[in-house]
């Protein structure tokens, strides 16, 4: 993936772009936002990384609206030290797909990416969604894994048909709590993993073969083979 | 300041602090409030001597007037009936009654010769142009002033009938004078006392400025001494107080936090810090040294976990949050959360029983409810027992949404019940526990955010956080009260 980094601070700035590069991306960096909106207007990307606070004359949030004026949908996460609650609205609100504030975890960031560029792919009036022998139908709610049919609760449902949605690719903790359930606080409590492991326990407890990794560090994913 | 008197003169621009010049009286509050009291005084007395004057001076006037007239027509009647002697009779007649020798008669013929009277000579401004007069004329006594009236007789004869109003007109002098030395005294006494009122204004406000003053050079532990009248003085003594009491409250609320912020977050960062010295001193082998360095990292998020909690119950707390109020129903938030956490109860081996009762509309921050909740769920089940239950109940009461999560763990003693909600603070028996202190703190946030209480009870045994908010019962214009 061609991926377009906006940060100004250059340590972080390094980190973000040799880690992608590591994870098999294409990296472009603007250290400011007039270059940074210029890049992203005259290329092509399959996802910008956005700080909010840019010299240059242009912020992240001008940038992006500049960019969103301009009919281009390129997914846009924003990395930000703004943190607050209104904060991570207005990025929303401007355009941006995703908010991390910083400090943050590369593995989350890196998900994160991942999970917008994927989604951007896949968005379209799908039913039915497979991996592997699990298969799952958006219409009737029902699972079925290699022909036997698994009971799963409505919110098994939802965290199975996010994780499905997402095959493939490395899911956080976090990604779960706001793309399940919708909360954005930080349970001191386990509950994700319970959950998850709940879920692993009906879809692939009885198989041979298991299809819900968990990644250390990171999260969890989707997939036929092993990771 | 001293360094801009110390600085060379070149520098210009270097700000002097303002001289301190004599304020104009009037910009006294004392001066201004004296000297509109002296006004409204000095004309309502005006006003009462003016009627005063009105009802002594010119009744005065007009009863010798009336008197006058009076006397003129007996003694015209005397002329028409009895003729001119008659006239002359009754004139010496009244003369010789005339005891307060007030009276004056003169009767002149068409000669202008004077045949009757007790004036010495016609007087001279008796002009017939007016039949009244007031004048100076001359008697056998010396001269007077009089009221005099003019009759033109038949035949040519004149007759003046009059009265010596010269006591009246001392009187009216007196009286003159008396107004004229009472207005002087009077803006004299007026200028006294907007002095002396300075002053007691003054007197009054050196307390609250003496003690404003010590508290805006860091002195916050003074107070403005009540006089104990009861006055608006002391009231106002008493507000500022209430002010300076919450403002040291605050005071030492911000000190307290920062004091913990030192304390609490140095132990991890040195930690932290240990970890990465050590590991680079002391690491034999690659992995140890990056085991040390993703427990490093951990500590650090944990840090970074805390100073999160800290700026969103500051957010909180400053109001901000109020404008993005949306009224719903918390039941199937409160659902969802016990949908949320009911798996990882079960796994610990803890009962979750929830009992809702709802609708539940409030107006508020859906967001931050979830987040108040989870967090008094996460600390009922961090300290609850295997094998007890944690109660999730929610209710209408009384116009307000009773949310109350009981558990049946260790609880907080009563003393540290109060302090249970103050930033950072760990009960003993949550000293050895994970957490930052903080979880109890965010949710009181959000209720007072809502114009809500916690309150922290006996369960016995355990804890149980009574979460009291306000209950959006009304329709839905009434919702813009809240914002």
């Amino acid at each position: 993936m061609r991926i377009l980094v906006v940060e100004d601070d250059k340590d972080v700035a390094g980190f973000v772009v040799k880690g992608l590069r590591e994870a098999g991306h294409t990296v472009e960096h603007a250290d400011n936002g007039r270059d940074g909106l210029f890049l992203a207007a005259s290329e092509n990307f399959d996802a910008i990384i956005l700080d909010r606070m840019l010299p240059g004359g242009i912020d992240g949030l001008r940038l992006l609206e500049t960019l969103r004026a301009q009919d281009n949908v390129t997914p846009v996460v924003f990395l930000s030290a703004l943190s607050q609650v209104d904060d991570r609205v207005k990025g929303l609100k401007a355009g941006g797909d995703d908010y991390l504030t910083k400090p943050f975890a590369f593995a989350e960031l890196l998900a994160r990416v991942e999970a917008l560029t994927r989604r951007g792919k896949t968005d379209g009036p799908t039913t039915r969604l497979a991996v592997g022998d699990l298969e799952i139908d958006l219409l009737s709610r029902g699972v079925r894994r290699a022909g036997q049919k698994i009971d799963l609760q409505p919110r098994e449902f939802r965290l199975l048909e996010y994780l499905m949605r997402h095959a493939g690719q490395v899911v956080t903790r976090t990604m779960l709590l706001e793309g399940v359930w919708d909360y954005h606080f930080d349970p001191q409590t386990n509950v994700i993993d319970v959950h998850v492991s709940r879920l692993r326990q009906k879809i692939d407890k009885p198989f041979d073969l298991p299809l819900l990794h968990t990644v250390r560090n990171a999260g969890y994913m989707l997939r036929a083979e092993d990771v | 300041m001293k360094a801009s008197r110390t600085a060379p003169a070149t520098t210009v621009l270097v700000q002097r602090p303002p001289k301190k010049r004599a304020k104009p009286l009037i910009r006294s509050a004392g001066i201004r409030l004296a000297l509109v009291y002296a006004t409204v005084f000095g004309l309502s007395a005006f006003a009462l001597a003016f009627s005063l004057w009105y009802s002594t001076v010119g009744l005065l006037q007009r009863q010798v007037e009336v008197a006058i007239r009076n006397d003129g027509a007996a003694l015209q009647d005397h002329f028409a009936v009895g003729g001119i002697q008659s006239l002359i009779l009754a004139i010496q007649g009244r003369l010789q009654d005339n005891i307060d020798n007030d009276a004056i008669y003169m009767l002149v013929d068409p000669l202008n010769n004077r045949i009757a009277g007790n004036l010495i000579a016609w007087p001279p401004g008796l002009t017939g142009a007016s039949d009244e007069y007031q004048l100076t004329v001359n008697r056998s006594t010396g001269s007077s002033v009089a009221m005099l009236v003019d009759y033109h007789l038949q035949g040519g004869y004149q007759l003046v009938v009059g009265r010596d109003v010269r006591a009246f007109t001392e009187l009216r002098h007196l009286l003159q004078a008396g107004l004229l030395w009472a207005m002087g005294i009077m803006s004299v006494l007026g200028i006294v006392g907007a002095f002396v009122i300075r002053s007691l204004f003054r007197r009054m406000i050196r307390d609250i400025s003496a003690t404003t003053r010590a508290i805006s050079r860091g002195d916050l532990t003074r107070r403005v001494p009540k006089t104990g009248d009861g006055d608006e003085f002391d009231e106002l003594a008493g507000i500022i107080n209430d002010m300076l009491d919450r403002i040291t409250k605050l005071m030492d609320g911000v000190r307290e936090v920062s004091n913990s912020i030192a304390h609490d977050l140095r132990t991890p960062i040195t930690r932290a810090r240990t970890r990465l010295e050590d590991a680079a001193l002391h690491a034999s082998s690659p992995d140890d040294l990056k085991s040390a360095i993703e427990r490093a990292t951990d500590d650090l998020d944990g840090i970074v976990a805390v100073f999160q909690a800290l700026l969103r119950i500051a957010e909180i707390e400053a109001g901000a949050r109020r404008s993005a109020f949306a009224p719903f129903d918390v039941a199937p938030l409160l659902s969802d959360i016990d949908e949320f956490y009911h798996a990882v109860a079960e796994e610990r081996g803890i009962t979750l029983v929830t009992d809702i009762a709802g609708p539940l509309p409030l107006l508020g921050d859906r967001e931050l409810i979830q987040q108040a909740v989870a967090n008094l769920l996460d600390n009922a089940l961090k300290f609850s027992p295997v094998n007890t239950s944690i109660s999730l109940t929610a209710m209408l009461h009384n116009d307000s949404i009773e949310l109350s999560i009981a558990d049946q763990g260790p609880g907080i003693s009563e003393a540290d019940r109060d302090r249970a909600t103050e930033r950072f603070f760990r009960a003993e028996s949550a000293r050895h526990t994970n957490g930052s202190g903080l979880g109890l703190a965010l949710v009181a946030a959000v209720a007072s955010l809502h114009t809500g209480t916690l309150r922290l009870r006996d369960n016995h045994p355990g804890l149980r956080a009574i979460l009291t908010l306000p209950a959006q019962l009304g329709d839905a214009v009434e919702w813009g009260r809240f914002k």
